[in-house]
């Protein structure tokens, strides 16, 4: 009796959600890995199965390769500033202000900058795709090129050139992220015995040296968990680019990336089976990418 | 007093004075001046950025309201996120209970079921929900937005509430189930109280993220722009300012999508960032 009450009771908790989530997310997945051998196009009651030729044919796309390029870009540029930014911040508002009394403490409005540093990430990315729109506009009306003016600089096309524009969308999404991971190695910080620092700093060591001898190598963990994330980051940016590029990836294609191309090649030119198989090599990319990091940074874990 | 240890780190403080002021001013000049734009007229945005509004005009936020529907995207986006939410916790929480305290035939494979969610982008996806969503009838609709919303938001939530559940002592459990308890009672009257702060961080997760999801809206609202939720509608107002010549109309958007978010963060900043940051660790 108590048994079947027990059985009872785990299939009614597992129930609606396991429905809810084979519906809506795994039976998506699933079709699209077999849309990718199709050439459907959306509409049509005939699904025809044309093997791996979309595969094929994507090897061939140009706007294929520019897409991946751009994802290239993004994955170098991205976690690397972003976690040299977040990580000088991180040590500063936690360590910078040197030992007092049993610990060490944070450089002088530690506080406050947490506080501002973090909010861009609770800002939807569409709110910031608009917002930015206004900072980036390429006359003098432009937030940044009307304090340009200002110095007597020349106004500059940040999003019309096709050699700026994505670095102009990477420095937005630098500037959404760093708040968080400077709260994500602010954790990893706390976690480092405070004995460790105050020892060194007897000894004579500087701030340099505590950054570079002790915070950054028991750190190490914590920043592979975010190099990951911002990883995987790099591989998305569909909302940002979407407003503040368009939904070719203006200009010319020098700002599309995977997402983007699929979003256009689904919805806007119908083929969906086309589009699934640029969504299937998304998804390898983004797991060779995983795993890849995983292994190229596993070492020796530093024993505390 | 001034040996030359102390200089040197006089002079590394300074930069780094100026280096934290300097991102806090990246911060929040942009969003100061939206908030001033929405007080400006169209020549005065038009003119030098760094003026301050000429008046105090109104009229703009106004407009944003109601003519431009902002009022009635964020009363869309809040009923979204509520039932999302909600829906997200109780379901979230059920498989993840179960999942980590009881043996059955199945339940790791099940877990990891759920757990595998977190690997696929949503992008690979996004054309086939579109039609799972248009065959159940769900289309253009907010329920078929919610029951996406936490489709997708499960795994994470399983995942995360899994390993907190899994913490938590078995004892308390046991001896409510030996008093007459059901499980469920067990349940609701005493894991969800022992887990608490496990949920607040893991609620504050996802409201952040369904507020602020672009994507699925996108595709599966498109049909209905009445249905429509703050960030498509953000998006949409700034394609048609440039149209309409309404800058201040758009600013005045920006600004009353920004406020409420702010005010949230400002009073539970502390929860937010603690519940981020050890959701991105687990």
């Amino acid at each position: 009796m108590e048994r079947l009450r027990r059985y009872g009771f785990v299939a009614g908790f597992l129930a609606v959600p396991l429905t809810l989530y084979t519906v809506f997310v795994i039976s998506p997945y699933v079709q699209a890995f077999q849309l990718s051998l199709t050439s459907w196009n959306g509409y049509s009651s005939i699904v025809r199965y044309v093997g791996l030729d979309n595969f094929g044919r994507l090897l061939a796309d140009e706007v294929f390769w520019r897409a991946l390029r751009n994802h290239g870009i993004l994955l170098l540029v991205l976690p690397l500033a972003t976690i040299v930014i977040a990580l000088l911040f991180a040590f500063l508002l936690n360590l910078g202000g040197g030992p007092r009394g049993a610990g060490m403490r944070g450089v002088w409005g530690s506080k406050f900058y947490r506080v501002v540093f973090f909010f861009p990430q609770v800002l939807a990315v569409a709110v910031v795709g608009v917002l930015f729109q206004a900072v980036y506009r390429p006359d003098e009306d432009g937030v940044v090129n009307g304090v340009l003016a200002r110095f007597g600089l020349e106004p500059v096309g940040w999003l019309i050139e096709p050699d700026l524009a994505l670095w102009s969308i990477i420095a937005v999404m630098v500037w959404q992220a760093v708040g968080f991971y400077v709260v994500l190695f602010s954790a990893g910080m706390a976690a480092i015995p405070k004995d460790y620092f105050e020892a060194a700093a007897l000894d004579g060591a500087g701030r340099l040296r505590l950054f570079f001898s002790i915070t950054l190598p028991l750190l190490r963990d914590t920043v592979q968990v975010g190099w990951i994330y911002l990883g995987i980051a790099a591989f998305d940016g569909f909302a940002l680019i979407q407003v503040l590029a368009g939904d070719k990836g203006e200009p010319d294609g020098a700002t599309t990336i995977l997402p983007i191309t699929i979003y256009n090649t689904a919805f806007s030119y119908q083929k969906v089976g086309y589009a699934s198989a640029m969504g299937v090599a998304l998804f390898f990319l983004t797991v060779t990418f995983a795993v890849l990091t995983l292994r190229t940074t596993r070492r020796e874990r530093v024993e505390l | 007093m001034a040996s030359r240890r102390e200089k040197g780190p006089g002079v590394l403080s300074a930069l780094s004075h100026v280096a934290l002021a300097v991102w806090a001013l990246l911060i929040i000049a942009p969003l100061l001046w939206t908030f001033l734009a929405s007080f400006k007229s169209n020549t005065e945005i038009f003119g030098d950025p760094l003026q301050l509004p000429g008046a105090l005009r109104l009229d703009a936020w106004g407009r944003a309201w109601d003519k431009a529907h902002i009022g009635q995207y964020m009363l869309n986006t809040v009923v979204v996120v509520v039932f999302g939410t909600a829906g997200t916790m109780v379901f979230g929480s059920m498989a993840a209970y179960v999942l980590a305290r009881y043996r059955f035939a199945g339940s790791r494979v099940i877990y990891y079921y759920f757990v595998a969610g977190l690997a696929f982008p949503v992008f690979l996806a996004l054309g086939p929900l579109f039609f799972v969503v248009k065959q159940v009838g769900l289309l253009n609709s907010h329920v078929g937005l919610v029951l996406v919303y936490i489709a997708y938001s499960l795994p994470f939530t399983v995942f995360f509430l899994a390993a907190f559940f899994r913490t938590l002592p078995e004892a308390v459990a046991e001896a409510a189930l030996i008093d007459g308890a059901s499980h469920t009672r067990t349940f609701f009257q005493i894991m969800v109280p022992m887990a608490r702060p496990g949920l607040i961080s893991i609620t504050i997760f996802n409201v952040l993220g369904q507020w602020n999801q672009y994507l699925l809206p996108l595709v599966l609202l498109a049909g209905a722009p009445d249905k429509w939720v703050l960030t498509q509608g953000i998006a949409r107002i700034s394609t048609l300012a440039g149209y309409e010549a309404d800058w201040p109309g758009l600013f005045a958007a920006l600004s009353i999508t920004i406020l409420p978010v702010m005010i949230v963060y400002i009073l539970f900043q502390r929860q937010i960032q603690s519940g981020l940051g050890s959701g991105a660790l687990k």
